[in-house]
């Protein structure tokens, strides 16, 4: 009986050990970050695979054991596409969990309002929206960053291309949002540094049906090409008026074209469409050796047989923005300075979906025209200009 | 110069043509009731989107999809009367608006649950290269626009001028206890205004989206620039909704063909509130027929 006992307690004892093993490995604090998207509203088409792709990184991350040890929590809050909910939830994110770092918010609206609050709060900031401001002044932004490339980039990577094809005639078409506004504002900028002249400056609402109008005006102002910048159906609409009008000169969109939707909803019209297109969705097309090959085939290839869907440019900025974070998180630990201060200063190289990241004190996105690759439509599927 | 004035021109008349048939959705409804249906926009993506269920996802034939997207609508519009409208038939018609205007809410979050966000689009009725007049480029797919809302028009006219069910869905509009004294049976009348209007503006949908494409929400800015058209033309009036329809959409395309793109939407709202300042009833209504409204 007293042998019984004693068997009984050296068990209880071991299963106690173990436990605490158990516990003790899983008591690390979990990494906190919060992540700001617009799951809902005008820009969902922007917060919905920003999300997805969150979520996915979490799992993958905790399942490989953590970050040191410390299971990744990613707060994910909804803005609505929407400034002021955007101000809130980061309030929230601060106040209430106690993030070390946030990620987003999806719009430059969104991020451009939270600029103020992240300085105060000395948190950083990695925001998913493009626009050239979130990142600029750089003094100003010293706890902000950003991974989409710039608006400036991509009409840099139009207008080198346009150059050796002799063309210094265009007429633009930009829709009337915030995405057309940086776009018109970027391509009127960069214009004169490549010896383009703008010949005509056109413009469209964001549900307009039919954009011949404009259309026929840049073929009458002589212009030897088109240039469309939007997202959403009008990128579709003016590449079927410009077929149908046979307008004799080349159609370039902006980098909001890379989506294989595009080239199904435009059917034939879109060929020929030339686009300064980020290596994500022409992974396949890329040589095996550039370094951002690997990670690109990963992350498509785990998006598509998780949410059945491409996880398109806009997924990949929330990528980049994780990655960084937790590589960060890694090598610098928990501290919000000490973070910022890696990102900062030790992203170099650093082989994203967006690009090669070179982040710097005086450029806090790191990308540069280098990280489009200018892809024209073939037979229904992207063929990488040389 | 003619050539890009013909474009101009036919450009108008393609997006004319989507709003003119918007604005007599506006009016069938409006001509039983007296209520302006707010949701009349999300008829027209059921329409477009329904259509593309149909022919791209079940592949089925043509003329069947059609069919069935304009029964579905039929149905759609049905229950709206049933499950919204009627509860509350002899509320203030204010509140009926506002009713619509939640339904409508109500159907684009329904539609974006199952369609997504992202637009569709399905081949034009008839295949081929657009017409060239004058070295102007019209799309076959608008003429297909214009001759559906023609067609529309003249079955409309007809119905509410020579049949009997026609007439009695008036005089519900003008007086509805009068109406039921003489025997008419309100309440289906009111049923029926929603079954059509549900239907005109799903074959508008089906129509427009080869041109325009088709997303969960689209139908408010269709609504707001159908409104404008039944406006001008004069609530109530299906002939003033069409001409109201093509003067926008023209306006719109020759201002930003000759001013600016940037303009275009102004100067068209512009020009529909000079028109209401000196002609309230809009160009087809008399100042009679204005007194007799109730909204």
């Amino acid at each position: 009986m007293k042998k019984v006992r004693k068997n009984f307690l050296v068990v209880c004892v071991v299963v106690l050990s173990i436990f605490l093993m158990f516990v003790n490995a899983y008591a690390k604090e979990p990494y906190k970050i919060g992540a700001l998207f617009a799951v809902t509203g005008a820009a969902s088409f922007l917060g919905e695979p920003e999300k997805n792709t969150a979520i996915m990184l979490q799992e993958q991350i905790n399942k490989d054991g953590g970050i040191n040890g410390h299971p990744l929590e990613i707060i994910i809050e909804d803005t609505k596409s929407d400034e002021t909910q955007a101000v809130l939830s980061a309030k929230k994110l601060l106040e209430k969990d106690n993030v070390l770092v946030i990620i987003g918010p999806s719009t430059t609206g969104e991020s451009m309002a939270l600029v103020p609050i992240m300085n105060n709060a000395k948190t950083p900031l990695i925001s998913c929206a493009a626009g050239a401001p979130i990142t600029q002044p750089v003094k100003e932004r010293y706890w902000i960053f950003k991974t989409p490339q710039y608006d400036l980039s991509a009409v840099e990577a139009i207008y080198t291309y346009m150059k050796n094809k002799g063309i210094d005639k265009v007429g633009i078409i930009t829709i009337s949002t915030g995405f057309g506004d940086a776009g018109k504002k970027a391509l009127h900028e960069m214009a004169p540094k490549y010896g383009i002249t703008i010949v005509s400056d056109e413009r469209y609402g964001p549900k307009d049906s039919d954009m011949t109008t404009q259309l026929t005006k840049i073929k009458a102002s002589g212009a030897q090409a088109v240039i469309n910048w939007s997202v959403g159906p009008g990128q579709v609409i003016v590449t079927k008026n410009w077929q149908a009008l046979k307008m004799g000169i080349p159609l370039y969109q902006s980098h909001g074209w890379g989506s294989k939707k595009n080239i199904e909803l435009a059917g034939k019209a879109a060929e020929g469409v030339i686009a300064p297109l980020g290596r994500l969705v022409v992974w396949d097309k890329i040589p095996d050796k550039h370094p951002q090959k690997a990670l690109l085939k990963k992350y498509t290839q785990d998006y598509e047989a998780r949410y059945k869907s491409e996880p398109g440019t806009f997924g990949g900025h929330a990528y980049d923005s994780i990655m960084m974070v937790a590589e960060a998180l890694k090598k610098a630990g928990p501290d919000k300075k000490m973070i910022r201060d890696y990102l900062e200063t030790k992203i170099q190289k650093w082989p994203g979906t967006g690009g090669i990241f070179n982040m710097s004190p005086g450029d806090h996105c790191g990308l540069d025209k280098d990280a489009f690759e200018m892809v024209v439509v073939n037979n229904g599927d992207w063929e990488i200009l040389k | 110069m003619l050539t890009v004035f013909l474009q101009f021109l036919f450009s108008g008349l393609t997006v004319g043509s989507v709003y003119a048939l918007v604005g007599i959705g506006f009016n069938i409804i409006y001509n039983a009731t007296s209520i302006i249906n707010l949701a009349q926009g999300e008829f027209v993506v059921i329409g477009g989107l329904l259509m593309w269920f149909f022919t791209e996802s079940l592949k089925l034939p043509f003329l069947l999809s059609a069919v069935l997207t304009i029964l579905s609508a039929g149905l759609i519009g049905l229950l709206m009367e049933r499950l919204t409208i009627k509860p509350l038939k002899n509320a203030d018609l204010l509140l009926m608006i506002m009713i619509t205007i939640a339904v409508s809410i109500v159907l684009r979050g329904i539609l974006m649950f199952n369609f997504g966000k992202d637009p569709y689009v399905y081949p034009p009725f008839t295949e081929g290269e657009p017409l060239s007049i004058y070295g102007a480029i019209i799309q076959q797919q608008t003429l297909w626009v214009i001759g559906i809302t023609g067609l529309c028009i003249i079955l409309l006219f007809l119905f509410f001028n020579k049949t009997i069910v026609g007439k009695a869905m008036l005089a519900c509009a003008v007086n509805p206890t009068a109406a039921k004294l003489v025997g008419i049976n309100v309440s289906r009348m009111v049923m029926l205004s929603f079954i059509l209007s549900a239907v005109v503006g799903a074959i508008g949908g089906m129509a427009i989206t080869p041109i325009s494409l088709m997303e969960y929400d689209k139908g408010p800015m269709l609504a707001v620039k159908g409104f404008c058209a039944a406006i001008m033309g004069g609530l109530g009036s299906n002939r003033g909704a069409v001409i109201g329809g093509f003067i926008i959409g023209i306006l719109e395309s020759m201002t930003a063909g000759y001013i600016h793109s940037g303009l275009k939407d102004a100067v068209a709202l512009v020009i529909l509130l000079l028109i209401l300042f000196f002609k309230p009833a809009g160009i087809f209504v008399s100042k009679t027929m204005l007194q007799l409204r109730k909204f």
